[in-house]
């Protein structure tokens, strides 16, 4: 493992740098916060019909669901069952069928993963929108002040030489080798811009589309998505999508180096690799 | 400084140690925002009264839900909850047809009032077909035919001090003791498409889905929509009804707005 042993010890020669500012330091952990909230109790609120559909309605006399997770019958015992699209799987054990297999419980996501972690849609309901407004709140507080502190423009959206410089990054990813400079290199920043422009809006936008009031209001916003069922399906993915960007994230701050990334996250001091000496204070 | 920091296996071994720990530790140590009389649940359920006023404030009073067509119909309506109920005074009414019915409305109005479903039937009505959003979240479009709530307001004359309108009904759920009930404030009363419901799919409402008569609030979440209702109430307060938070499952936790 000689590249990676490389990457350790050039991210200890480089001077301290000033990287995360105070906003984005207090908007990311209020994010983490929210996030691990907003996960288990959505994840009660789908146990309540564990089903997804297409369109605005959920088709009981027709076929137009394209997830569902359920337990089955089967010669050997009850089993739980995952389809999607069409193709059924055996998730027993996680998902339809889950706990001990004396007292095995018939619900769509296992107890460890939902809040609370027994049947109740209400206070997952409560829990959830709680931390939904809190995440919308701080979005809107993290939007506004990067786009007038400038941190949007310098730090997330990728530039035309960022952009050029994607296949030699992809590279450095593969083979692990991490730069530690003041800025994100590029894949950080199409990560970090499709969580903030594409993930979010995508997750808040199905939220609020789901609602039957702001269906009043906004109805544009179900023709936009195909309907408060599609609406709910969108929802679904982009929340699979974001705990996909929560893996790598915390995969890739292992590989940086733990200690220095959770130190500019909390302090705002980030420790630069020795190529970066030149880099700008 | 030969050593990384983090070699592979170390990286592996993290990982591993952390996803088991939390499969572990699961999320029953948030069980506690389960109690219904619990601090931290009513802190966050603050922000259920922040929903209510944040819609009350973005949609306008009269903005409609969205109606359907005919041909996006495709199915019947779904009944949930009660479908049958078997409270002595429904069984006697639904052996007859439903001839004896009387919807009263009293409370805090000027001239409190009882309906037979003709006379319900003989006023102006409302068609919609509109989309019914359960709050575990299925959807069903179906048509609905009514009298407008506004109507029977404006013929016993609400009274000032008068702040929400209590629906009560004929069933008990779960073989419970308890009626059940829903409410709303006036806007949602008053709204066009707030209707007293005797007809599903061009047909006399079914048993299963409400009859004689069911409530649509069109913009709120389906245990809104209160089934085998028998008297309106006008009222300033909750507290007379169920465990004083406005329904059948707001006194279980749910939230009274359901707008979302």
């Amino acid at each position: 493992m000689p590249l990676f042993a490389r990457t350790g010890q050039r991210s200890h020669n480089g001077p301290l740098v000033y990287r995360q500012s105070v906003l984005t330091r207090l908007t990311h952990w209020t994010w983490a916060v929210c996030l691990f909230f907003l996960l288990p109790s959505g994840l009660q609120i789908f146990n309540a019909h564990p089903t997804l559909y297409i369109g605005n309605e959920s088709g009981f006399v027709y076929d137009n669901a394209v997830f569902r997770i359920s337990a089955v019958d089967t010669v050997d015992g009850p089993r739980g069952r995952t389809l999607l699209f069409g193709h059924a799987f055996d998730t027993t054990g996680v998902l339809g069928m889950s706990g001990p297999a004396q007292q095995p419980r018939y619900r769509a996501f296992p107890s460890a993963v939902t809040i609370p972690s027994y049947h109740d849609l209400a206070t997952g309901r409560v829990v959830h929108f709680f931390f939904a407004w809190l995440l919308v709140v701080t979005l809107l507080a993290w939007l506004i002040g990067s786009l007038a502190n400038g941190h949007i423009r310098r730090d997330v959206l990728p530039t035309r030489k960022d952009l050029l410089n994607l296949p030699g990054d992809v590279v450095d990813h593969l083979r692990l080798r991490i730069h530690h400079g003041q800025g994100y290199n590029v894949l950080q920043k199409l990560a970090y811009a499709g969580v903030f422009f594409i993930l979010f809006p995508l997750i808040v936008l199905t939220g609020l589309a789901m609602s039957p009031g702001m269906n009043a209001a906004m109805p544009w916003l179900l023709d936009l998505f195909g309907g408060r069922q599609t609406a709910r399906t969108l929802h679904f993915l982009a929340m699979s999508l974001l705990v996909l960007f929560f893996i790598v994230h915390i995969v890739m701050v292992l590989v940086a180096g733990l200690s220095n990334e959770l130190r500019s996250m909390i302090t705002g001091w980030y420790r630069t690799s020795a190529e970066h000496k030149g880099a700008r204070p | 400084m030969n050593q990384p920091l983090l070699n592979r296996r170390k990286l592996i071994g993290l990982g591993a140690a952390g996803v088991s720990s939390l499969v572990l530790a699961g999320c029953d140590q948030f069980d506690f925002l389960g109690e219904s009389d619990g601090t931290v649940r009513a802190i966050l359920a603050r922000a259920d009264g922040l929903t209510y006023r944040a819609q009350r404030l973005l949609i306008r009073d009269g903005a409609l839900a969205p109606e359907y067509s005919e041909t996006e119909i495709r199915q019947g309506q779904r009944p949930n909850g009660s479908r049958d109920p078997q409270t002595e005074e429904y069984l006697a009414l639904k052996s007859n047809d439903f001839v004896n019915y009387r919807l009263s409305v009293n409370g805090l109005v000027e001239r409190p009032m009882q309906y037979s479903l003709a006379e319900l039937r003989n006023m102006p009505a409302r068609t919609q077909i509109t989309r019914h959003d359960c709050v575990e979240g299925w959807s069903c479009i179906a048509k609905w035919t009514g009298t407008p709530l506004a109507r029977i307001l404006d013929d016993v004359g609400v009274k000032a001090g008068a702040r929400f309108v209590v629906f009560q009904c004929f069933d008990q759920l779960d073989d419970g003791e308890d009626l059940y009930y829903e409410s709303c404030d006036l806007i949602d009363a008053r709204h066009p498409q707030t209707i007293l419901a005797y007809g599903l799919n061009g047909q006399s409402l079914p048993v299963a889905n409400g009859a004689p008569v069911r409530v649509r609030v069109e913009r709120a979440l389906g245990y809104k929509q209160p089934k085998y209702v028998h008297t309106i109430r006008l009222v300033d307060d909750f507290s007379p009804f169920g465990s004083g938070k406005g329904g059948f499952w707001e006194d279980r936790g749910y939230d009274w707005f359901a707008g979302i």
